[in-house]
């Protein structure tokens, strides 16, 4: 059986409204696992359709690929350990640019058999290979960064940002001229050119910047399939790219809010280089001392408060300390004690992070609060215990002019009667700032391990 | 209207259709968020399907083909199974 050109166009546009309610899902947990399968659907309608398309004369490497894919992508995804969603996220999203990149130039090997290569379609085709270029080595990039192959620092050199410039002008110049000659070795030239500046636009950002980069990579995998689809008259990944595209320019847009801090900003990187910054405040506040705190004195003040807020960071996930956390939410909520997660939007190394890990570790959704949830609830909490999380509490933010995060919305965990603040050393967070918090008189530091100290909580917390 | 105009009005719309939807999305969703749109994305696929199908085009655009097949079924199998994992794990106080 084939499908004719009407046929066709209606099973993509019944995909495309199957994508959209798939993602519409996603506006509460509870409609969330619908979304998915609605998702599903669409992707299994528009993979048929497109194998009943007259166009499509063999099948034999089409099946064997998707069959391969299948059983990888399915193994990979059964056995990924949920603390390294980021890399698992960061690796897909190069596969995606790495299939934009061989559709452009397979399409130009298919198309100029043909002979209908206009303008228009070279400049997409121009546009789809280094948009998906840029993606896959970026997104390499970002992977060895999360999964530690290489150092997250950031990595700066003088010129950086001129090199950069100069190669997208001699990219969009090899581009220019691909579309007037048609040759297909400056099309390779321009997507070769933009493999490098993958690289290079990512290697200049440091790790706890990961959820913009990770979000930024998200918009360019839509973007490169939304060019894919300019170049086939494709209207199904027309519209999906755009979706994607948008969604990660969101996303993006959150996360460098979170941080008050603009996306050029980020994305021309070096914050968190180690600059040590020693300002006024600091250097002062550091004369004063911070007070340390023993496990117990964290168990006598929770015992018998009425309200315990956990605030979980980057630390939490390192640590793999979720579950701990849990067992001891449950000790507390059976001794009376209200418990809530509080999470700031760039906690973690991805928007998101802290809700997946907490419900891995079976939290309930409700009681996890979001940054303007929790706010207004911190006047009335009696204790604050903060897991690996630092520059968002920091009250500099609010108070510091001078300092490097001053205007970044935080959590503010300094009204609560006492925090705990659980570290492994002295170090300062990502941004390289003290965190002021430690020299206020409610707020005591506890050394240790996020998990070791989680557990010890909670085994003297049920003998209490 | 030529093709190129009509695909230009699909994308601009489409981008509007994206912003409002998007918006929309729980915070304590934006992991799964990104898995999703990642398992999307490997729509990509129709085009690997039509490069990798066209018989005429020689070995060397089948082979291309077929590699963009196999990343793009990657992503979309990975993406899926991995997004269904975690939606699993948001569950409600019993």
């Amino acid at each position: 059986m084939r499908l004719g050109t009407d046929l066709l166009a209606l099973a993509y546009l019944a995909a495309a409204v199957l994508f959209i309610l798939g993602l519409k899902g996603l506006t509460h947990p509870a409609s969330a696992r619908r979304g998915g399968l609605f998702a599903m659907a669409g992707m299994a309608l528009a993979i048929g359709a497109t194998l009943l398309n007259p166009a499509v004369k063999s099948y034999g490497f089409i099946i064997a690929g998707l069959i391969a894919g299948a059983a990888i992508g399915t193994v990979i995804a059964l056995k990924i350990k949920m603390t390294a969603m980021p890399q698992l996220v960061a690796a897909l999203h190069s596969f995606v640019g790495l299939a934009a990149v061989l559709v452009a130039v397979g399409t130009y090997l298919t198309q100029g058999r043909m002979g209908t290569l206009g303008t228009v379609l070279l400049g997409e085709l121009f546009a789809g290979a280094f948009i998906g270029a840029i993606t896959f080595t970026g997104s390499v990039v970002a992977f060895g960064k999360l999964q530690a192959l290489i150092p997250s620092k950031p990595l700066q050199f003088k010129g950086q940002h001129w090199l950069n410039l100069a190669l997208a002008v001699a990219m969009f110049g090899a581009g220019a001229q691909f579309v007037q000659h048609d040759q297909l070795w400056l099309l390779l030239a321009a997507a070769g050119i933009a493999l490098a500046l993958g690289v290079l636009l990512v290697v200049p950002i440091g790790g706890a910047d990961m959820p913009v980069v990770v979000s930024m990579l998200n918009s360019y995998s839509g973007w490169a399939a939304a060019a894919t689809g300019f170049t086939l008259s494709n209207h199904l990944l027309i519209i999906t790219g755009a979706l994607v595209g948008f969604s990660g320019a969101i996303l993006s847009y959150i996360m460098s809010r979170a941080m008050n801090r603009s996306i050029v900003s980020i994305l021309l990187g070096g914050f968190g280089a180690g600059q040590a910054d020693s300002s006024g405040a600091v250097a002062l506040a550091a004369g004063q001392g911070a007070k340390t705190a023993a496990v117990e004195d964290a168990v006598f003040l929770m015992a018998n408060a009425s309200k315990v807020v956990i605030v979980p960071g980057y630390g939490m996930a390192v640590a793999q300390a979720q579950h701990a956390l849990k067992e001891l939410m449950d000790i507390l909520e059976a001794k009376g004690v209200e418990v809530k997660f509080a999470i700031h939007p760039v906690a973690g190394r991805m928007p998101g992070h802290m809700n997946v890990l907490l419900a891995e570790a079976d939290v309930p959704y409700e009681n996890v609060s979001e940054m303007d949830e929790i706010n207004p609830e911190f006047s009335t909490t009696d204790v604050v215990l903060v897991m690996g999380a630092n520059d968002v509490t920091n009250p500099a933010a609010k108070t510091e002019k001078s300092s490097p995060i001053y205007g970044m919305p935080i959590l503010e965990v300094y009204k609560a009667k006492h925090v705990f603040f659980v570290k492994r050393s002295m170090k300062p967070g990502y941004s390289g700032v003290d965190n002021l918090l430690f020299y206020q008189d409610n707020c005591s530091l506890v050394f240790g391990d996020a998990k070791k100290i989680a557990e010890q909580l909670a085994v003297e917390l049920r003998a209490a | 209207m030529s093709e190129p105009m009509i695909a230009l009005y699909i994308f601009v719309l489409a981008c509007f259709v994206g912003y409002w939807v998007i918006w929309g999305v729980t915070p304590s969703l934006h992991t799964p968020l990104i898995s999703l749109t990642n398992a999307i994305s490997g729509i990509i696929v129709v085009g690997a399907i039509l490069v990798a199908g066209s018989e005429d085009a020689g070995p060397l655009a089948e082979a291309i083909g077929f590699v963009a097949v196999l990343l793009a079924s990657i992503n979309i199998f990975g993406g899926f199974v991995v997004t269904n994992r975690m939606l699993a794990m948001f569950k409600k106080k019993k």
